[in-house]
């Protein structure tokens, strides 16, 4: 059984707009989120540049029980299901009458568990922890709280994979329809955005450092480049089978057509060149394309010296300098556990609308990728298909393809 | 701190942070029947005591406590034996 899935519904919460159409904005207006957090200076960080995003006000939208239980990453999360399930026009009702899973990316719960075992150490009594917390510092946080949220009864389980968990949920949530198992799935990312989340990756000294120019801080593939810039937030795409979403008349935005994943065995920081290539050549087998049919290429590319030169090259390696080449992480910072999602909120929204974002900040890009065809500045450009990139820690890969839906 | 003052703020706390409608509180009222608290309430229920009062509550205390004015007399006696 193979079978079409199709996205039906998408919300975000990232620090460049809390809403669909605030973010088409900010995208095609090439707007910059990132600022310095006071927070970050005072506790240490070699880099204080971060995205923000404002913290969710859930009091009387959730009960106690269901506030008490989520941590940010969760609240974010839930702000982008809400609108992305509004969009796909499901119901609190229809989520209940049917059977709808849920796969969604994230790598760490960091404030969750310093808070509770800080309250720990001071009382020497567990107890006092309260109730929330062990719900709150677990890495299946998101998931089990919104499947509770939502009274989800699908498949149920968050995916952990550095800095494609995202795209990977996304790409699992592919197969589980595709292969017939499941006929609507909420898939995301959602990353957490708090001084303690970041702190032993900042120890790294991989942060960008232009701290009097935060927004021109993130700059990938720019021969200045000098690191990356944290972010977060949550992003939610609804996938669904097309015969689902015929069956129930759901606005059709977009088709999933190929998911690649590859493992670089090698480095656990240092990413290469042909695990990334291998994942971006598997996605395009798998949804039967050669090369010079994908229009636009949404990098990983986080502004990193040598991720965004590996990255490059395994494009020139597969695609040539064909496909349009940019990093929206140029406005939004690296958005991590989330990253992954977000972008395919991006990318679909550019091709919904006609355009392709800029990759801001890139003046001069390095020598040796000058062939790629890399936007710059806002491109009113139709197309129909496009790949997102996203790779993390430990060397895993995973690629998307995505195609404008038309009924063939 | 005085009855009146314990008494005012455990009802502040159920009200503010455990979303009890106010008009449920009344001395005599039954806690388990007004409160509908299931085993992770209880768990926040003895957090907030304590960071409001200084003084822990046990599973011998709420098995006693029947009526909100029990729930009072608890508190304001855990807080006389502290001093």
């Amino acid at each position: 059984m193979s079978r079409r899935v199709v996205i039906t519904g998408m919300g975000i919460y990232s620090c460049i707009g809390t809403s669909l159409d605030q973010v088409r904005e900010s995208l095609f207006n090439g707007v910059s989120g990132i600022v310095i957090d006071q927070a970050r200076v005072e506790f240490g960080y070699k880099s204080p540049l971060t995205g923000m995003v404002p913290l969710p006000d859930l009091k009387g939208v959730l009960g106690r029980r269901q506030r008490i239980s989520m941590g940010e990453e969760s609240e974010y999360a839930y702000m982008a299901t809400v609108e992305a399930l509004r969009n796909a026009r499901l119901s609190d009702e229809e989520l209940l009458a049917r059977e709808v899973g849920i796969l969604y990316g994230n790598d760490s719960v960091s404030k969750a568990v310093v808070d509770a075992i800080d309250i720990a150490r001071e009382k020497r009594d567990t107890q006092l922890i309260g109730s929330g917390a062990i719900f709150k510092s677990m890495n299946s946080t998101v998931t089990m709280n919104l499947a509770t949220i939502f009274g989800l009864s699908g498949v149920n389980m968050t995916i952990s994979a550095a800095c494609a968990s995202g795209s990977h949920a996304i790409g699992l949530g592919f197969m589980f329809i595709q292969q017939g198992m499941q006929d609507l799935i909420i898939c995301g990312g959602a990353q957490e955005i708090n001084p303690y989340a970041m702190a032993s990756f900042d120890g790294l000294g991989v942060f960008a450092t232009d701290f009097e120019h935060p927004t021109l801080a993130s700059r990938p593939f720019d021969k200045q480049r000098t690191g990356l810039v944290p972010s977060g937030g949550g992003a939610t795409v609804i996938l669904e089978s097309y015969e689902s979403a015929v069956k129930r008349n759901a606005p059709i935005i977009a088709e999933v057509i190929g998911y690649g994943f590859s493992s670089n065995g090698a480095h656990i920081s240092t990413p290469n060149i042909d695990g990334p290539a291998k994942a971006m050549r598997r996605a395009l087998q798998q949804a039967n394309l050669t090369p010079d049919q994908v229009a636009y290429i949404n990098a990983h590319a986080t502004s990193t010296p040598i991720g965004d030169a590996n990255e490059a090259q395994a494009i020139l390696d597969v695609f040539g300098g064909n496909p349009y080449v940019s990093s929206t992480k140029s406005m939004t910072g690296h958005e991590c556990w989330m990253a992954g999602a977000s972008e395919i909120v991006y990318s679909t929204l550019m091709m919904q609308h006609g355009f392709i974002a800029p990759n801001i900040n890139l003046e001069e890009p390095d020598d040796a990728f000058r062939d790629l065809n890399f936007v710059s500045g806002t491109l009113k450009q139709e197309f129909d298909i496009y790949l997102s990139n996203s790779f993390g820690f430990g060397g895993t890969n995973s690629a998307l393809v995505v195609k404008k839906f038309n009924n063939e | 701190m005085n009855k009146v003052s314990v008494q005012h703020t455990i009802n502040e706390i159920l009200i503010e942070e455990f979303e009890v409608e106010e008009e449920v509180i009344s001395p005599n009222a039954s806690l388990k029947e007004s409160l509908d608290l299931d085993s992770l309430d209880y768990v926040d229920l003895v957090v907030i005591i304590e960071s409001n009062f200084g003084v822990k509550l046990d599973e011998g205390d709420f098995a006693k406590m029947v009526t909100f004015q029990d729930f009072y007399e608890t508190v304001e006696q855990k807080i006389a034996m502290k001093q």
